[in-house]
């Protein structure tokens, strides 16, 4: 059966991906953010999955106002770079894994997460940057990668605990795949950034980092934490941190930290990192 | 305007159902210049392209003026305007400096030491004229 070992989170800030893509990535204002992620690369690649799960959300890309799903699983064979305004970003092309992308599908419905099934999705750099930290500048992507994005732009995003349910559906599903595939689970986004009005520029970091804390160590704490706690201590795009209760509700209860890395700033935003595993794996 | 209890967060607008319904024209807007012909249109006669699209007079002439957050005010969400930056050729960055009434070298330099505190700007009502 397939399982999942482990999880990753990290912000995914598109300023990161554009000094990467225009080979200033060892200049002195980024050599320390992909330090940080020198492990993190080493890891990967002892690690092996077969198949990423990343919680991303869509940045006005894919998804405009005419639909806004909550929760929107890609199922496709491929998803292509999207072009934000400026060009797509000179990654190559996502390969999904329609089949477990469509078993997830069917059985998170069944399990009462009505998700958005979505065969033609253009992936921004939401989902792009965080591949790009982890495997930096392959020809292409080493595993198959299945998009979860979350409606995170338009209030209210789903709940932190409608999240880590969720991500604990998610590993009901992938456990009930027949085939033999070891899964990583994603998640991305924050941490404390407001890029908009007279806040912006907000950076919290004794929040991110009891953030970091509390999701290791009593994931159900975090999960209860409201809306407004998160825009008001870690800034409006702050919020998106509830994405990572998706992927620490698809780990165990109990999970050993392999790796946390935090840093300010990246361009808006403080830039968080946290490989995590199974504590039984 | 009905009171939600976000709306004491200062320099903070929420994109929630008012604002996105304020704002869907504006928006729509903005999501058409993810086309280089339709960029390459809106930089040839702005006020031409611009009367394509059933938006208040207010909004147009917020886009006219470059006013980043009185686009917000009127339903703007920042992802989509800063499409209007990306084809101005500017950086997040430089709109979140203008949007916070700073110099992009101000800016810079508060985000290089740590960002903007979280301290004072929780609620209004820390701010002395409320």
């Amino acid at each position: 059966m397939a399982r999942i070992t482990a999880g990753v989170a990290t912000s995914h800030v598109p300023a990161i991906g554009a000094a990467l893509d225009s080979g200033k990535a060892g200049e002195p204002y980024w050599q320390p953010v992909f330090a940080g992620y020198e492990r993190s690369k080493q890891w990967i690649a002892e690690e092996k999955p077969d198949v990423i799960i990343l919680v991303y959300n869509d940045h006005a890309s894919a998804f405009s106002l005419e639909m806004i799903p909550t929760f929107a699983i890609g199922c496709a064979d491929s998803f292509a770079p999207a072009d934000e305004g400026w060009g797509p970003r000179p990654v190559p092309t996502v390969k999904g894994h329609s089949s477990l992308a469509w078993h997830m599908a069917e059985q998170l419905i069944l399990d009462e997460f009505d998700m958005t099934i979505v065969n033609k999705l253009d992936v921004d750099h939401g989902l792009t940057v965080p591949l790009s930290l982890m495997f930096g500048q392959p020809d292409e992507w080493p595993c198959q990668v299945i998009p979860l994005a979350v409606n995170v732009v338009q209030y209210p995003p789903p709940t932190g605990h409608r999240c880590y349910m969720l991500g604990k559906a998610i590993r009901r599903a992938v456990e009930s795949y027949p085939e033999d595939l070891k899964v990583v689970v994603f998640g991305t986004g924050g941490m404390s950034h407001q890029l908009q009005g007279p806040r912006a520029g907000l950076i919290n970091t004794a929040f991110d980092q009891a953030f970091l804390d509390t999701l290791i160590s009593d994931p159900v704490a975090q999960s209860k934490v409201p809306h407004l706690d998160y825009v008001r201590e870690a800034g409006s795009e702050g919020i998106e941190l509830v994405m990572w209760l998706i992927m620490r509700g698809a780990l165990d209860d109990q999970v050993k930290q392999v790796h946390r890395f935090y840093h300010v700033p990246a361009s808006n935003t403080a830039v968080g990192h946290l490989i995590l595993e199974n504590a039984g794996s | 305007m009905s009171e939600k209890p976000y709306h004491d967060i200062p320099g903070t607008t929420l994109f929630d159902a008012e604002q996105s319904r304020l704002g869907y024209h504006l928006n729509m807007f903005c999501m058409s210049l993810m086309k280089a012909e339709n960029r390459e249109a809106f930089k040839a006669d702005e006020r031409g392209y611009l009367d394509r699209w059933p938006m208040t007079e207010a909004q147009k002439q917020s886009v006219l003026d470059r006013d980043w957050n009185g686009m917000i005010a009127l339903g703007g969400n920042i992802y989509f305007t800063s499409k209007i930056a990306a084809t101005d050729g500017l950086s997040f960055q430089q709109i979140a400096a203008m949007m916070s009434g700073v110099t992009q070298a101000q800016y810079a330099r508060m985000m290089l030491d740590g960002g903007r505190s979280v301290e004072g700007v929780r609620s209004k009502k820390e701010q002395p004229h409320g």
